[in-house]
Formats: structure tokens, C-alpha cells, sequence
């Protein structure tokens, strides 16, 4: 606790300076120009596109890692035998222990090329939405590549709460949908899939979390650029967390102060995202 | 050639004898008896009848060589102490025993003439025929009165075309429509235990099956839920065949025109006797029967 | 012979299990969504290993549904959701095949006689693969990794016994503070470091990257502990207090020797937590070529060796970077068996 503190307390001492000579343009702006060294006031510093970057490849690995979530966490649980499952249940501890500088190198070296040439495929016959169109004609480090990413990093998490949460649900009402002439999918979804959706709201949304705060998987597939890019296959983003990797080594006294601010707007949105899937989680697990 | 021919009819009419290995050939032939005029009647669909049914789970042989016939249209009682397989043999009448891992089962399952354990039977279809109900009530959570009522109908995939309707016939059966009628919209939890055990009836008549399965469906009410319950079980007993498993001896003698007798003695649970419930209590064949039927063991 | 027939033993059966048949089809259908899905591989753009699963993925569920369409609407529904969850499943275990075999595969190539005694202090990193190794960041991760285990070990176990034996006033939201700080974001506690350790003892040093890893572990040794003394039986605590012992006295000479190795798995997964994190490591410890025992000077660790290595670009810096992520990933695999060890063994008790 007093460590919860402490981290606050000095990245708000830090940064305080900042949020002084910016207010709340210093979230919104999205420019990033530390202006003549020798006087801050020339500074124009803003980290709204990033924390946008942060969001949206968020999403996108939500999005994209929750139906997958679902149908392993279902099928560990309720479809394969006994020996299997703990096999995979170890699996899955073992993926979602894996360093995240490993599955950036993995997605830098491996998944840019494919995402490079899907996403070019994606462009040419869906271009006409807006979000899929790319004007710049410049694909690879998009933010889709780091939301996929990202969304392989926390299928684990998300699995592993999921299928708690699942194989908690009553025998006795899987049994009496299987009495009513229910197929095995159809108690799944009678009786399974509901009781288990605020488990795996929760767990998604510790999913979220991690995603959100994720650095150098962003840092390695995510080009970065200080623009709010909402056209997710476009070689342009960044997130917060990568912000400061990036900006940290030549970065300016006052500049470091600006990363202090940011990486405590870090803390206070993952922090909230964390109370919440906690409380939520906590929640389902007592109705038990 | 010759020999083989007699085989294959020795092995047929051979089929009595093996019944007749239950030990208690005279109950079981009484119990025959009794529903051979029932039978003449509506012989097409003569109820439920079980021959040389095993039933293991894994190594552990459960249950065995249980032979009856529930005649249609009537109550059965299912009696004996914890552990001698009752709930086991229940489950096996609708095809819900396969959903334990490495259970097995051996014998036949006759339904409508037909062995529902054959291999082109869809289990889904006898899940409808022969329902269901079990010892906790346990309405869905996530659906109100109304929707639990007709939630078979979802799940096995059946249309209906007035659904105001079946909720209401069924309610009316189950003996819970004056109870809920102003509150279908509400949860199914919201009701008492007893009122949530009914609603599991009506839950399961909305498939219209022609058996149900009872499995101690009072074993969790009060007393004056459990009369309620009771009631219906009777009143429901006019339009179809019910077989109900139960601890309480009170309720076997009330509500049961049959009982049979299971009982373990360590080893694979086992038919000891079957015969009319008044029978049962007022004179059994068999000692042990009688040792149960008066409460000194159990 | 009605004899041979009364004693023959009931044979157990599974009649409910799929027939040859119905298993012949299903078996079919696999079979053919392949074939289909190697000839659209063929004669489309979805090409390679990956436009072949694809094609297959989508092909299957509708070659199962055919196969299953004699037995009803309700039936092919479900064996479509079937088929889809275990297309799903398997998409899911692609890429996680694909990072094991291509971090294997690429690492080795790093891999010579002295890579894991040699550093980088006179190689640069572009130099042929023979020279250099990684020695220095071996020994960096080790070192800061021992001592962040030292810090926060003892923190983790108090805080759980806190919870799970004391169950003080606080133990609820303590639980729930351990809960929500094992969701901070890596980078923001490398900055909390940086903004305290290293600028009030001037630079980057081993400890600050070490304090910076211990914060990361704490939340990890502290849940994984309180799962363990949970198992302890309430037994076990109420016949020792029954014998005149202490509340603290049962904690220390009953609940924890055993649940020793149960402790011992809480702070082996701490420390697979954190040893490949490197976002904190950027801000802390920094990099540095050699070898170095000096825990007040910059030092290397595993991690940063492959973001930097990787960061320049050059093939052979690359080629090392994933030598690294070879060796990183070995040593994750290694800390998650001894984990499993241990763990296992705790059940049997």
C-alpha cells in the first residue's frame, strides 16, 4: 500500500510542474514539441494521441482476444478429457509467463510481414471505410499489428480467468438444460456462458490493463508518431507506455517531468481498469 | 448348422430365465401381472421397461441386473438407502448417465417397444420424451418464470406458436399458475423452494414428455411444500408415467402405485423387490424389504 | 447351455459414443475441408501454411454440419460450435507454436562454443557471430534478480500471512491493494525507480533496477503465498493452539515449514514474472557491455541486451537478440518446471 502510494506521490511531485503549465490540454493535445531547450515556456507538450494509441490498440486486442478467450477457456473445461486439460492449463501459465520483449521480437520479425500484406488486402477491399482506408499508403507498425500482438499477449490472462469462472458453474444446471433435450453447446449457453459473464468481464478487463501498460511489444510494432490515427492499419501511433521508452533517453529535464505526468496518467487509468476488474472479479467468485 | 439354430432359440426364449435371475422371480411376475391388463390396452405404448440393466462407473459396478416395468400412466416409487444406486438407474432411463466420464452400462432400455440405447437414437430426442426433474430446485437464474417455463423449447430447438398459452397450461399442471400468473416477469429465484421445484415441473412438462423422471424432488422442502409437490406428482400421474426416487417412506406410500425395492450390500446395487406400493408396506416378500419399509435400517 | 448363458458376465458398453460410422464422417469432414482448403491454398491469394489454415478453419464447420445433417437442426448447431471452438482453439495455439519454434530456431544461430561465458566488452555487436556472448547479461539478470527476490520475498510472505493468518482489520484491503498493484504497468514502476532511487543516489545502478523488479514481484509472491497457506489445514492450526501455542508460534513452527515448498513455488514464479521484464530495466539499470558484479553501476540484464541488440539494425546485432530471447525463454521454461515440481509436490502432501 504504502508502495501504491509512494509510486503516485513522486510521479505527481515529478510531474506536477507539467499539469501547472499545461492543465488538461496536456491530455487532450496531441503534439509533442519540447520547443527551444534553454526555455520551457516555448514547450507544446501533449500526450492525447498516445493515450488515444494506448486505447485503441487496447481494443483492437480485446476485440480480437476474448471469442478466442471464450472458445478455449470452453473448450479446456468442457471438452477435452481429464489429462489434456491440465496439460493445457499448464500451457497457458506458460504463455502468459512469457516475456514481453519475446513476443516483440516475435511480432517484429514474424507477424509485421503478414500483417504487412492482410493489411494491404484489407485496405484494397474494404478501404472504403474510413477506419481500414490508409491515404499514406504506408502499412507495417500499425496500430493493428500492435492490438494483435497485444491481443495474443493477453488471450492467456483472459483464458485462464474465464475458465475459473466456468468450471464454477452448478452441475445441476448444466444438467437440467441437458434434461430440457439440450445439446452440449445448448447448455453452454443457457447456463454456462451467462453465469460466467461477468467473470470474464473482469478478466478482460485485467486483460485491458495489461494491454494498456504494455511497453515494448508496442515500443518494437508500433511506429511512433504524434498524431491521433484512428485508421488501424496505418504505419503511424504509439502508446503512453512507449512514449517514455522512447522519449526517455535524450529526453530533456523538463521533458522528463512531462513523462513523469504521463506515466502517472499510466498509473491512474490502469489502476482504475484494475479496481474495476478486481471488484468484478472478486464479485463473481463470491456468488459461487 | 443344426446346433446353431437351436442356440439362437435358446438364447431367446432363454431371455425369462435371465430376468428371472433378479432372485425374486414372484414379485417381479406379480408386477407383470398386474400391468398385463393395462398392457392389452395400450400395448403400442406400454410405458418403460428396463432388462438386465447394468451400470458402471469406471471399475465400480453400480448397479446391476435391474429388471422392471413401469406400466403407463402410473406412479413408481424408487426406495432404498443412500449409495444403492437409484439415482443412478434414473439418470439411465433418459440418457443422462453417459454425461459422467467413463461410465458404462449394459442391458436394455425399452421405450415405446424401442431400446433407447440403440445406436441411431438421438439421446436429445429421449431427453424430451422422458423428462426430468432433480433434487435441488434449480430454475434457470438468468431467465424470469415465463422464460424458464419454455426454456426447453429453446434449447432443444422446438417452435411453438403460442407461448402465452403453453406457459399457462403448464403452470396449470405443475399446479403454480394461481401462484405466478401476475408475476411471470420476475426471476425464477424470487419464488420459495417449493414454488421453484414446481416451476422445474412445468419447466419440463412444456416439452410435453410422456415419462417423468423424479429424482427426491421433496428432499429439499418443507413439509408443507413437499404436500404440494406431492399433489402434483398425482394430479400428473392421470396423463403420463412418472418414476420418482425418494427417501421418505411416507411419501413412497402416497403418492407411488409401484415401488420397487433397491438395496447394496456392499457391492452393485440391486433390485430387491418390486410390487404394488401397498403391497410393499403391508406385506413384503422379502425380509429385507421389510426390515426398510419399517424403518430399521437406512 | 441356458447355463453358459446365465453366467456370462454383463459386458460394460458405451453405446453413446459415436459410432464407426458417424466417426468415419466426421473424419471425413476434416479430410475434405483440407482438400478444399488446399486447393483454394492453390489457386487464391490465401497462400502459405497460414491461407491453407485459414481456408480449412472456415471449410470445416460446414463439412461437419453435412456430415451431422441426418440428425437434426439442434445436433448440427452443435456440432458447428464445436467445430468452431476447436478451429479457435487451435488458431489460438499457431502463434504460440510459431514464437517457441522461431525463437528456437533464430537463436541457435547465435549460439557458438562460448556464448554463454563470453560478453560484449571488446566484440561490437555487429561482429561475426563467434565472438561475443552473453555472459554479462546472464550474470546481470541474476544478480538483480536475486536481490529483488531478497527484497520482496519476505514482504510477499508477510503480507499473506497477514492476510490469511492474522486476518487483521486490514487484511481485506490489503488483499485488494495486492490485487490491483499486480496490475501496474511495468514501465510505471521503472519510472517511480527512476524518479526516486536514481536521482537522489545519481544514475542508473543494479539496485535501482532490482528495487524496480521487486515492486513488480511483490504482487506475485504475495497471492501465490496466500493461495498456499490457505491449504493449510484449519486442523493443523487448531490442534496446535490446542497445545498452548501462540498464534505466532503456530505460524512459525507449524503453518510455514509446511508449506515450505509451496513458498518456495510463490517465489520462483516471482521471479518468472519478472525476469524478462524490460521496460522497468530501461529506466533503472540501463545496459552496460562487461561483465560486472558492481551493483551501484549500470549493469546488463537479458531483456535489454535483446531490446538493444535489436534496436541497431544490424544483422548480426539481430541475430543476437534472438540468441537472447533463446536463452530468456529457456530460462522462463526452466523457472515454470520448478515450479510445476514443486507444486506437484505440494498436493501429494
Amino acid at each position: 500500500m504504502v508502495v501504491l502510494a509512494a509510486i503516485g506521490g513522486f510521479l505527481l511531485y515529478r510531474g506536477f510542474e507539467i499539469f501547472k503549465d499545461f492543465g488538461f490540454s496536456f491530455i487532450t493535445g496531441s503534439k509533442w514539441d519540447i520547443g527551444n531547450a534553454e526555455d520551457t515556456s516555448t514547450a507544446i507538450l501533449g500526450i492525447g494521441a498516445m493515450l488515444f494509441g494506448s486505447v485503441i490498440t487496447a481494443i483492437i486486442a480485446v476485440v480480437i482476444s476474448v471469442p478466442f478467450a471464450v472458445a478455449t477457456a470452453l473448450l479446456i473445461e468442457f471438452y477435452v478429457p481429464k489429462w489434456f486439460k491440465t496439460i493445457l492449463i499448464s500451457v497457458l501459465d506458460l504463455v502468459a509467463a512469457l516475456p514481453s520483449v519475446v513476443f516483440g521480437i516475435w511480432g517484429y520479425a514474424v507477424l509485421l510481414p503478414l500483417v504487412e500484406n492482410w493489411s494491404k488486402t484489407i485496405e484494397h477491399y474494404l478501404g472504403w471505410i474510413p477506419i481500414f482506408n490508409v491515404p499514406s499508403g504506408i502499412f507495417g507498425r500499425s496500430p493493428f499489428l500492435a492490438g494483435l500482438l497485444l491481443g495474443l499477449m493477453i488471450v492467456p490472462i483472459i483464458t485462464s480467468v474465464a475458465r475459473e469462472v466456468y468450471s464454477q458453474a452448478p452441475r445441476d444446471l448444466i444438467d437440467a438444460a441437458s434434461a430440457l433435450g439440450g445439446t452440449r453447446w445448448g447448455a453452454l449457453r443457457a447456463v454456462v456462458l451467462p453465469f460466467g459473464r461477468s467473470g470474464l468481464v473482469g478478466g478482460t478487463m485485467l486483460g485491458l490493463g495489461r494491454a494498456l501498460g504494455e511497453t515494448v511489444a508496442v515500443y518494437l510494432t508500433l511506429n511512433l508518431v504524434f498524431q491521433v490515427n484512428f485508421k488501424i492499419l496505418a504505419s503511424a501511433g504509439g502508446n503512453v507506455a512507449s512514449l517514455i521508452a522512447t522519449k526517455f533517453g535524450e529526453a530533456t529535464e523538463y521533458e522528463l517531468k512531462a513523462l513523469m505526468a504521463a506515466g502517472l496518467v499510466l498509473f491512474l487509468v490502469t489502476l482504475l481498469v484494475n479496481f474495476g476488474a478486481t471488484i468484478i472479479v472478486n464479485k463473481s467468485r463470491k456468488i459461487v | 448348422m443344426e446346433n446353431n439354430q437351436i442356440d439362437s432359440k435358446v438364447s431367446e426364449t432363454i431371455r425369462p430365465t435371465i430376468t428371472a435371475k433378479v432372485e425374486i422371480p414372484l414379485q417381479r411376475s406379480k408386477l407383470h401381472t398386474e400391468d398385463l391388463q393395462v398392457d392389452k390396452m395400450v400395448k403400442s405404448e406400454s410405458g418403460l421397461e428396463t432388462r438386465n440393466v447394468h451400470a458402471w462407473f469406471d471399475k465400480h459396478h453400480a448397479l446391476a441386473d435391474i429388471s422392471l416395468h413401469f406400466p403407463k400412466n402410473t406412479v413408481t416409487g424408487l426406495i432404498g438407502p443412500s449409495g444403492c444406486g437409484k439415482s443412478t438407474f434414473l439418470r439411465l432411463l433418459n440418457r443422462m448417465h453417459e454425461f459422467i466420464p467413463r461410465a458404462a452400462m449394459a442391458g436394455e432400455v425399452l421405450y415405446a417397444g424401442n431400446d433407447i440405447y440403440d445406436p441411431g437414437v438421438n439421446p436429445i430426442d429421449i431427453r424430451r420424451r422422458i423428462g426430468m426433474v432433480f433434487q435441488k430446485p434449480n430454475p434457470f437464474p438468468a431467465m424470469n418464470i415465463g422464460e424458464n417455463v419454455v426454456a426447453g423449447l429453446k434449447l432443444s430447438r422446438v417452435k411453438t406458436s403460442n407461448k402465452e398459452a403453453l406457459i399457462e397450461e403448464c403452470l396449470t399442471r405443475a399446479g403454480l399458475w394461481k401462484e405466478v400468473k401476475d408475476r411471470l416477469g420476475s426471476a425464477g429465484g424470487s419464488l420459495s423452494g417449493g414454488q421453484q421445484q414446481r416451476l422445474c415441473i412445468a419447466r419440463a412438462l412444456a416439452l410435453n414428455p410422456e415419462v417423468l423422471l423424479l429424482d427426491e424432488p421433496c428432499s429439499a422442502l418443507d413439509p408443507g411444500s413437499t404436500l404440494r409437490v406431492e399433489e402434483t406428482i398425482v394430479q400428473l400421474s392421470a396423463t403420463m408415467t412418472i418414476i420418482v426416487v425418494t427417501h421418505n417412506m411416507q411419501q413412497a406410500a402416497r403418492v407411488s402405485d409401484y415401488c420397487a425395492f433397491f438395496l447394496s450390500d456392499g457391492g452393485p446395487g440391486q433390485l430387491v423387490e418390486a410390487d404394488l406400493t401397498t403391497n410393499i408396506f403391508s406385506h413384503p416378500s422379502d425380509t429385507r424389504t421389510a426390515d426398510y419399509v419399517q424403518g430399521r435400517f437406512g | 447351455m441356458s447355463v453358459v448363458i446365465e453366467t456370462m458376465p454383463p459386458v460394460p458398453t458405451q453405446p453413446w459414443r459415436n459410432s464407426k460410422a458417424q466417426g468415419m464422417r466426421n473424419f471425413l469432414a476434416i479430410v475434405l475441408a483440407l482438400i478444399c482448403g488446399g486447393v483454394i491454398n492453390r489457386v487464391t491469394g490465401l497462400s502459405g501454411f497460414l491461407g491453407l489454415f485459414v481456408g480449412t478453419a472456415f471449410l470445416f464447420p460446414v463439412f461437419v454440419a453435412f456430415a451431422n445433417i441426418n440428425r437434426g437442426a439442434n445436433v448440427v448447431v452443435d456440432r458447428i460450435a464445436s467445430a468452431v471452438i476447436a478451429v479457435a482453439f487451435i488458431a489460438v495455439t499457431i502463434p504460440w507454436l510459431s514464437i517457441f519454434i522461431t525463437v528456437f530456431r533464430k537463436g541457435s544461430e547465435a549460439f557458438h562454443s562460448s556464448y554463454l561465458t563470453d560478453d560484449m566488452r571488446i566484440t561490437p555487436s555487429g561482429d561475426d557471430l563467434q565472438y561475443g556472448g552473453i555472459a554479462h547479461a546472464i550474470v546481470g539478470t541474476m544478480l538483480m534478480v536475486l536481490v529483488a527476490t531478497v527484497i520482496s520475498v519476505p514482504f510477499g510472505i508477510i503480507a499473506a500471512i497477514y492476510i490469511v493468518e492474522v486476518k487483521g482489520r486490514f487484511a481485506s484491503l490489503i488483499r485488494f491493494l495486492v490485487q490491483a498493484m499486480s496490475g501496474v504497468p511495468s514501465i510505471v514502476a521503472g519510472l517511480f525507480v527512476y524518479s526516486t532511487v536514481v536521482t537522489f543516489f545519481g544514475g542508473f545502478s543494479a539496485w535501482a533496477g532490482a528495487i524496480a523488479l521487486s515492486i513488480l514481484m511483490l504482487p506475485t509472491v504475495a497471492r501465490t503465498s496466500e493461495e498456499v497457506l490457505k491449504l493449510v489445514s484449519v486442523d493443523l492450526r487448531t490442534s496446535s493452539s490446542a497445545l498452548g501455542a501462540t498464534q505466532a508460534r503456530t505460524v512459525f513452527t507449524i503453518v510455514i515449514p509446511t508449506v515450505a515448498s509451496g513458498l518456495i513455488t510463490a517465489a520462483v514464479l516471482g521471479v518468472a514474472r519478472v525476469v524478462g521484464e524490460t521496460a522497468p530495466l530501461i529506466l533503472t539499470s540501463s545496459y552496460f557491455v562487461a561483465t560486472s558484479r558492481n551493483l551501484n553501476e549500470p549493469i546488463a540484464s537479458l531483456p535489454i541486451y535483446i531490446f538493444s541488440s535489436l534496436g541497431l539494425g544490424d544483422q548480426n546485432a539481430t541475430a543476437r537478440a534472438w540468441g537472447g530471447a533463446m536463452v530468456l525463454l529457456g530460462l522462463v521454461f526452466f523457472l515454470f518446471l520448478l515450479t510445476r515440481l514443486f507444486s506437484s509436490r505440494i498436493k501429494r502432501k
